[in-house]
């Protein structure tokens, strides 16, 4: 057994229980900490795959942006030492049985599909890959999303910024 | 792809973390978590992106991209809901999600 594989097993051990701890503790800071976890050790599966850039974007902007962004909405709207009601018996019910029916019906069907595993020549993903063809024009060529994608970042900067503002107005609760 | 896992390994590490996501969205009721449940979908949506690029169509980087972008969609998605649900927490002093049909008038 490679050392390969002994770490996908491990990365995916830590993704599947600590998923599973992030949906079930009752208390939020917890939550948001196990949700680090899971981002990290899916960063360590790009790795494993050997996209690099791929696995840097994750630790930088999921790990290192989005999770801070929740631990500052979580400590600006709890106390710390909240902790949630146990769920709705019929809640919780209809969620287990939709993941466990959906889960299985999905697994089933990949396990039944016969994948044509290629083996041509790898293009790997090296800096030089990735900038050229995400600038580029013609063929395999991503600069319409790109751009579009900027557009999209603008918009929600603007937008979450206007959201979070303090309303100005005397009339106002706040 | 690495020697010795096979594709359908991968697809059930996602497709497990996927339907875990769906589960917490169903039975949480505080905004924040519910969005935790949405980014682990999103993660486990992005593994499938990298795993099919790279053991179905190793030759471009397609899924990879895509992956990218869809990275780049939850950081705009999580920034505009977070504001939202700060604003929310102004108005209710509360973030659960059965109240916030108060907001609707």
């Amino acid at each position: 057994m490679s050392f390969n594989v002994i770490m996908f097993y491990l990365f995916s051990a830590m993704i599947l229980v600590f998923s599973f701890m992030s949906i079930t503790t009752r208390r939020i800071l917890r939550a948001a900490v196990y949700l680090l976890f899971v981002l990290i050790a899916t960063a360590g599966l790009y790795f494993l795959l050997q996209y690099q850039f791929m696995a840097a974007v994750q630790l930088t902007l999921y790990a290192g942006g989005i999770v801070v962004l929740i631990i500052f909405s979580i400590l600006l709207t709890h106390h710390i030492s909240h902790r949630f009601k146990h769920p709705d018996i019929t809640k919780l019910i209809m969620g287990v049985s939709v993941a466990v029916i959906g889960s299985g019906i999905t697994i089933y069907t990949i396990l039944t599909y016969p994948f044509q595993t290629s083996t041509v020549a790898e293009m790997p993903a090296t800096m030089e890959n990735i900038g050229t063809q995400l600038l580029g024009t013609e063929k395999n060529g991503y600069v319409l999303p790109f751009e579009l994608i900027s557009i999209l970042l603008l918009a929600a900067m603007v937008a979450a910024i206007i959201i979070a503002k303090k309303e100005k107005n005397k009339n106002s609760e706040i | 792809m690495i020697e010795g896992i096979p594709i359908q390994h991968f697809l059930i590490v996602s497709t497990l973390m996927f339907f875990i996501g769906i589960c917490g969205f169903i039975i949480r009721r505080n905004l924040i978590t519910i969005l935790m449940a949405v980014e682990l979908i999103l993660n486990s949506v992005n593994i499938n992106f990298v795993i099919f690029n790279r053991y179905l169509y190793p030759d471009q980087l397609q899924g990879h991209f895509f992956a990218i972008f869809v990275v780049g969609i939850a950081a705009a998605e999580a920034s505009v809901a977070i504001a939202l649900i700060i604003n929310i927490y102004r108005k209710l002093k509360n973030i659960d999600v059965e109240n916030v049909n108060e907001l609707k008038f």
